[in-house]
């Protein structure tokens, strides 16, 4: 205890009570909700890679229309059938060559294309550019999808707010109808709306948002349920706020979380849903062409031209996975439980 | 001559966390003796709870043990094989948590929960391990036992749960039981049937408990010596009485001041200002300092080593320094020590010495 | 017991109603349809139209065509294709259904063994290199459509490596493909759930007074954790069970499998609305039953729900 000699006797003296004390300061700054979510979203590396991959997906797909539309992506060329992947400059794999029955040739030298001319996905059994039409697949599955999803907001979230507010016989009776149309397998809706309407952009949407939009439903329905036994729901009740300025101010922020991870799951279940749907034949009709479309096409001449498959399989699973990384990312950094 | 069957020296414990380490355990020592009651006092985060995981030799993965050693009858704890530690845990020390709601598996027979220890530490065959569980599940007071023995705990009470917890904790007769806050999750009248549980079981079965709570009134009637801790130090210890009668540090005075009694006067009812501090940045001096009312300008500069008033009672404040000056500590504790004192006429805070920390342990 | 009767006539009596709201649904869209359901009607002279409406019963009233239908239906009685030589829509379902049925139980069990074993490695492991490992596996699984994942197989494990058989249905071999193709999903379905959910009970109280009982990690893993972590995966077996009934129409394409995917799918393109409605009868019908056994499993596997009717 050596050390104790060398405190002084002014040490001993006794604090005033009311000297500052450091003990009431919050460490952590501040952060609003949606700051919050930004930050931990952030934090998630696949999460925020995702977000901006398929920001350029998005930009790619709808910035191409001069580029890539029906007309462009439609015009056959006989002369240019199949022709292997090429770029400008030498890069193994993007030569153009092709090998058939052991033989490697160059296939636009064969085909007689003009030198400057390239196929950077290569083309199709018509001569039709890969490329443009990924990029236009794309767009068309994309805007089949966010149609679902749209429909799926608009209908499945006020299907699971009123069903939640209003409680009681209403509710019983809307999720027995919820449970009605999720014991139907999906594909077997959508047949039977096709059966009755043209297929194109917005059918089909409908098509899918038809089943889908019950987990939004039974969300947001859970949610509202949670939501509405809470003290500043009651507050606002009891002060007399009507019941539609209540559920927009109070209820939809709340529950927008929910909302939006939902959407972002949606949309790739969608993309997939439309894709498979034009795999069989039942999706979009030509001459527009979707993902799935272009799917199918590689998959009957995968056998010999595997480029023809491949693109359109890359760009469909990095979406997919995209998708999913962010909505699962999203998911993670609304719930406060995983708050840190 | 009692043994000390569990010894506590010097422990530190660090948490690895993204901000940093998190000082959760700072130099503590402590003893349990055999057949003795030790409560654990102090506020959530004051570091009760991760001092008991360590000697189940439960921590996080992220928890560091920077130094320190935990002995259990001569036999170091601390970096012990976790295939040896697992024949002492849940055999020689068993634990008792806090939720009795959720601490059963909910998909598990209670019998089979119940025998599980027996089979897995003594390799009992499954008829004979039953039989056991039946026969501690009727000591800890389950009625009609027999015919609950094969049902789930959602099927019981909370209060009946935490018997069938106890009952888990008490089937390979442990040395020592460690009980985290056994009655916190439970109604005020079960609390004290819980107790008294516990109570009957130390005095049968001569098993050391220890005892960990926030609240000093439940350790009134349990416990034989006291342990005060605050932001992962222990501030005061001492047997029950001297902590419930000759209370020295600020802290214990805030929480005996902040409990109900039959005595207590209305509106001395007091809680302790502020919150604990971060254990990211431990304070320089004495933690509780940004707290105490009667902190001295050397608690911000250094931290104040322990003053031993008795054989067993032992308080870290700067207040029982010979330069201290006299300070009133609040009229509930000058109740008490007025009290203690026509029992224990001996007893004189001017004399507490600054010992070793290590003193504690050397009774 | 009671209570179980009681519960499964309950949701008997619901699965009667659903199925007579689709059947009624599916015969007034038939009914909507433009054109006639004969083919070559434009060629058929006045007598014979009479003659072979007669024959379908289509000069009755509609409401006695709909009771009719409706009756026929829950019989199982479809009426006859009119695609196929006018064979009856029964018979070609039962046919077919073998091998869709196969195909669907191979996959289903594969994907939830399989994502089982991955799920409880990735959450024994949990932040670990093999948990990262998994979870991109899982994250591949849930995301690449499964008739990529055909593509690629009958690619390259069929064509390139010539292991196995890439099309037809003529015993176990040929399965094998298909079934792991249509089985990545549920696989990559099951494993991030029971990765969650072991993690999750890892995290209770009671997994931490198991090991306070002294309890070694394999008892912990096996004894406690994974059981209260199965128990919920039944949930997931409808709507795995929704998508594989989806999806096996495009892996009986790929594969060229003769089961009713691909007749369904080929019933949509020539507008064989006997067999369109059969078939949309019987997949729902199929999946309410999946999703009723489930329903019952989980109540008799999990003892708070067992013990609470």
């Amino acid at each position: 205890m050596a050390e104790l000699n060398q405190v002084s006797a002014a040490d001993f003296e006794l604090l005033p009570n009311d000297r500052k004390r450091n003990d009431e300061t919050i460490e952590k700054p501040s952060l609003s909700f949606a700051q919050d979510a930004w930050r931990r979203l952030k934090k998630n590396k696949g999460a925020f890679v995702s977000l901006w991959i398929i920001i350029a997906i998005f930009l790619g797909a709808f910035l191409s229309v001069p580029y890539a539309n029906t007309t462009t992506t439609s015009k056959q060329n006989v002369m240019q059938q199949n022709l292997p992947p090429r770029i400008p400059g030498n890069i193994p794999g993007f030569r153009g060559e092709q090998k058939i029955d052991g033989e490697k040739f160059n296939a636009y030298e064969r085909a007689n294309v003009k030198k400057g001319e390239t196929h950077i996905f290569g083309t199709d059994q018509f001569g039709r550019d890969i490329f443009k039409r990924v990029l236009y697949g794309t767009r068309i599955s994309l805007e089949v999808a966010l149609i679902a999803a749209l429909i799926d907001l608009v209908f499945g979230v006020s299907y699971g707010l009123i069903s939640g507010w209003k409680g009681g016989r209403v509710d019983m009776v809307m999720q027995r109808i919820v449970e009605i149309v999720s014991s139907v397998p999906n594909l077997v809706v959508f047949v039977l709306l096709i059966l009755i309407m043209k297929p194109g952009l917005f059918s089909i949407a409908l098509g899918i948002s038809l089943t889908s939009w019950t987990s939004m439903a039974r969300l947001v329905r859970a949610d509202v349920l949670s939501l509405k036994e809470q003290d500043f729901i009651s507050a606002a009740r009891t002060l007399g706020t009507s019941p539609i300025k209540t559920g927009l101010r109070h209820l939809v922020p709340n529950v927008s979380s929910t909302i939006i991870v939902q959407l972002m799951f949606t949309i790739p279940s969608a993309i997939f849903f439309e894709a498979l749907l034009s795999f069989i034949g039942i999706g979009i009709p030509v001459p527009m062409a979707s993902l799935g479309t272009l799917l199918n096409d590689g998959q009957t001449a995968f056998q010999f031209y595997p480029y023809q498959l491949v693109f359109p399989a890359i760009v469909m699973s990095v979406l997919m996975i995209a998708f999913n990384l962010l909505a699962d990312g999203l998911r993670d950094a609304f719930d406060p439980r995983t708050r840190d | 001559m009692t043994e000390n069957i569990l010894e506590v020296n010097d422990l530190k414990i660090n948490f690895h966390t993204d901000n940093g380490a998190v000082q959760a355990i700072r130099d503590i020592y402590f003893n349990l003796e055999k057949g003795e009651t030790l409560a654990l006092v102090g506020e959530s985060g004051s570091g009760k709870s991760v001092t008991t995981r360590t000697i189940m030799g439960l921590l996080a993965k992220n928890a560091e043990i920077e130094r320190g050693s935990i002995q259990f009858k001569g036999k170091e704890l601390i970096d012990l094989p976790e295939n040896e530690f697992r024949s002492i845990r849940g055999s020689e020390i068993a634990m008792i948590f806090q939720d009795p709601m959720t601490s059963l598996d909910p998909t598990m027979k209670i019998g089979q929960q119940i025998a599980e220890p027996l089979i897995k530490h003594q390799g009992m065959g499954k008829k004979e391990a039953w039989d056991k569980a039946l026969d501690m599940m009727n000591l800890v007071g389950i009625p009609n036992a027999k015919a609950h023995i094969n049902d789930y705990p959602h099927q019981f009470s909370g209060g009946m749960r935490q018997r069938i917890v106890i009952a888990i904790a008490l089937i390979d007769n442990p040395e020592v039981l460690i009980a985290d806050e056994p009655t916190t999750a439970l109604d005020v009248t079960i609390q004290a049937q819980i107790l008294d549980l516990m109570k009957k079981i130390q005095r049968e079965l001569g098993t050391s408990i220890i005892f960990i709570t926030h609240d000093l009134g439940v350790v009134a009637g349990m416990a034989d010596r006291v342990a005060v801790m605050y932001a992962g130090q222990i501030v005061e210890v001492g047997t029950i009485d001297e902590i419930y009668g000759f209370p020295q540090h600020p802290y214990t005075w805030g929480l005996l001041n902040s409990m109900p009694t039959t005595q207590t006067n209305k509106g001395s009812l007091e809680a302790i200002p502020g919150t604990p501090p971060d254990l990211l940045n431990p304070p320089v001096g004495d933690a509780f300092a940004p707290r105490n009312k009667y902190a001295l300008a050397i608690d911000e500069k250094k931290q104040p080593p322990y003053f031993q008033l008795s054989p067993t009672h032992f308080a870290a404040t700067w207040l029982l320094d010979e330069h201290a000056p006299e300070v009133v500590p609040p009229l509930t504790v000058q109740q008490r020590w007025a009290k203690y004192k026509q029992a224990h006429p001996e007893a004189d805070k001017k004399q507490a010495k600054p010992v070793d920390a290590s003193a504690i342990l050397s009774r | 017991m009671s209570g179980m009767v009681k519960y499964v006539l309950k949701r008997l009596g619901i699965i009667l109603l659903t199925l007579i709201i689709i059947i009624s649904i599916t015969f007034f869209l038939m009914k909507l349809m433009p054109g006639s359901p004969l083919a070559n009607a434009e060629r058929l002279s006045d007598t014979q139209r009479q003659v072979i409406e007669a024959q379908y019963g289509l000069d009755k009233p509609l409401i006695v065509q709909y009771w009719n239908y409706l009756v026929n239906a829950l019989q199982f009685n479809f009426g006859n294709s009119f695609q196929f030589q006018n064979q009856p829509v029964s018979t070609l379902i039962a046919q077919r259904i073998g091998p869709s049925a196969q195909l669907g139980i191979q996959a289903l069990v594969f994907g939830i063994v399989a994502g089982i074993g991955l799920g409880a490695a990735a959450a024994v492991h949990r932040n670990t290199k093999t948990d990262t490992f998994l979870s991109i596996l899982a994250v591949l699984g849930v995301s690449i459509p499964s008739f990529v994942f055909a593509a690629l197989l009958q690619y390259y494990v069929g064509l390139k490596l010539n292991w196995l058989p890439i099309a037809g249905w003529e015993g176990f071999k040929f399965t094998i493909l298909p079934t792991i193709a249509l089985g990545m999903q549920p696989m990559a379905t099951a494993a991030r759930f029971i990765r969650t959910e072991m993690v999750d009970v890892m995290g209770s109280d009671y997994i931490e007074l198991a090991r306070a009982k002294g309890l070694s990690s394999n008892d912990i893993v096996w004894r406690h954790t994974l059981r209260n972590s199965l128990i919920p995966l039944v949930t997931l077996i409808g709507p795995m069970a929704v998508n594989l009934m989806t999806g096996s129409v495009v892996i009986e394409k790929i594969f060229a499998i003769p089961g009713i995917g691909g007749q369904f799918v080929s019933s949509i393109l020539t507008n064989d609305y006997p067999l369109i409605m059969g078939t949309t009868i019987v997949y729902s019908m199929m999946l309410m039953v999946v999703l009723l056994i489930t329903d019952i499993l989980y109540g008799l596997i999990d003892p708070r729900i067992r013990l609470a009717n």
